[in-house]
């Protein structure tokens, strides 16, 4: 049972995953980025800076889901010590962190010639804001606390604190008033999004999950290798 | 079964997640009225002790019909669909800015119904469509 955990089972089966990723990745993101940025009509009302949304919307997802699966696997990792899962928190958390930044970045270029501002302390951009924080601390505890246990001790119960914040983001916009607008997907009922629209913003998506994918593959290989260089077998 | 080591852990994080989220969501319920980014025009009618020397930012629909545009100021009503409120402004608007919009005006009441405002952001809603389809919802609405 313990055969599929050994680190080179897993390195071995990363670095298939990483080859098959990089032989489709360039060319979804050719096709994705120009359905997005040229094949896709203008909005009726904000013209072609509608195409910032192709990017803002998905970085948006990735930075919840990343921190979502960060605090729930850090669940586990605190109630049943697995190192492994430290190591798969690890690589997750720099991604979720440079897509939050982004969807915050995108979203101000959106905003300046929409709302008319760079930014607003409204409730949905604010608690976007403090993600992007314990993304920060998350990370920090890391590279500042030397003792690994202690280190990953606190770095869990941060992550399990946050999770409270991902519902707050979520429904910042239904429970108060925000510049910010409603949701236009939704997961049950009628989206308010065309779907000459909606077909590139799943596209760009898929491939920006195909991104992280990527990217955390290849941080969690380099995780392994400093496991290995300590000579552990297995976890 | 489970050691017990491992029940203690999870039934000492349950607590902590339990006291964190009341915790949470207490402070929010006193906050609520802060965390709104404006006040709608039925809030103002509402409230009894209104400042009116301190900045406020309200927010509706812009009326139909009801903007007016001269060389120094611009006028116009927004309204929740309940009460309305009297907007004057001087500068220049976001691109998104029309009647039958939504709109966020910073500045400082007079009265319960006239605002001067020094700054308007256009608020967006959750609709995208192409120009061709607006076109069409248009015709047929006529």
């Amino acid at each position: 049972m313990f055969k599929i955990l050994n680190l080179s089972n897993i390195f071995f089966w990363i670095e298939r995953l990483i080859g098959f990723i990089n032989s489709i990745f360039f060319i979804l993101l050719l096709v994705a980025l120009s359905f997005a940025l040229i094949f896709s009509p203008p909005d009726y009302l904000q013209g072609d800076s509608v195409r910032i949304m192709y990017v803002h919307v998905p970085s948006a997802w990735i930075g919840l889901a990343s921190f979502s699966s960060i605090s729930i696997l850090s669940i586990a990792y605190f109630i049943f010590k697995i190192k492994n899962i430290k190591l798969i928190t690890k690589s997750i958390a720099p991604i979720g962190l440079m897509f939050t930044c982004l969807a915050l970045v995108t979203g101000s270029i959106w905003g300046q010639p929409t709302w008319g501002t760079w930014w607003a302390w409204d409730a949905r951009i604010t608690s976007m804001l403090i993600l992007a924080l314990f993304y920060i601390g998350f990370i920090s505890t890391h590279k500042f606390i030397a003792d690994e246990n202690k280190a990953n001790k606190i770095s869990s119960i941060i992550a399990i604190i946050g999770l409270i914040n991902i519902p707050i983001i979520k429904y910042s916009v239904d429970w108060w008033n925000t510049l910010h607008q409603p949701a236009s997907i939704k997961l049950t009922g009628e989206s308010s999004i065309h779907s000459s629209m909606l077909m590139p913003l799943l596209l760009m998506f898929f491939v920006l999950i195909l991104y992280c994918a990527l990217i955390f593959l290849m941080k969690y290989k380099t995780e392994i290798i400093r496991i290995k260089k300590k000579n552990l077998k297995r976890l | 079964m489970l050691p017990k080591k491992v029940k203690k852990r999870a039934s000492l994080l349950a607590i902590t997640l339990l006291v964190s989220v009341t915790g949470i969501f207490f402070i929010l319920q006193s906050l609520s009225k802060n965390i709104l980014y404006f006040k709608s025009p039925t809030d103002i009618k509402n409230n009894q002790n209104i400042i009116f020397d301190k900045k406020i930012r309200v927010g509706g629909m812009v009326k139909k019909n009801s903007l007016i545009i001269k060389e120094e100021e611009i006028k116009f009503v927004i309204t929740d669909f309940n009460n309305e409120l009297n907007i004057s402004f001087s500068g220049t608007v976001p691109n998104l800015f029309s009647e039958e919009k939504g709109v966020v005006a910073e500045g400082k009441l007079q009265d319960k119904t006239f605002f001067i405002a020094d700054r308007i952001l256009a608020k967006h809603d959750e609709n995208y469509m192409p120009p061709e389809l607006k076109d069409m919802m248009k015709k047929n609405a006529k």
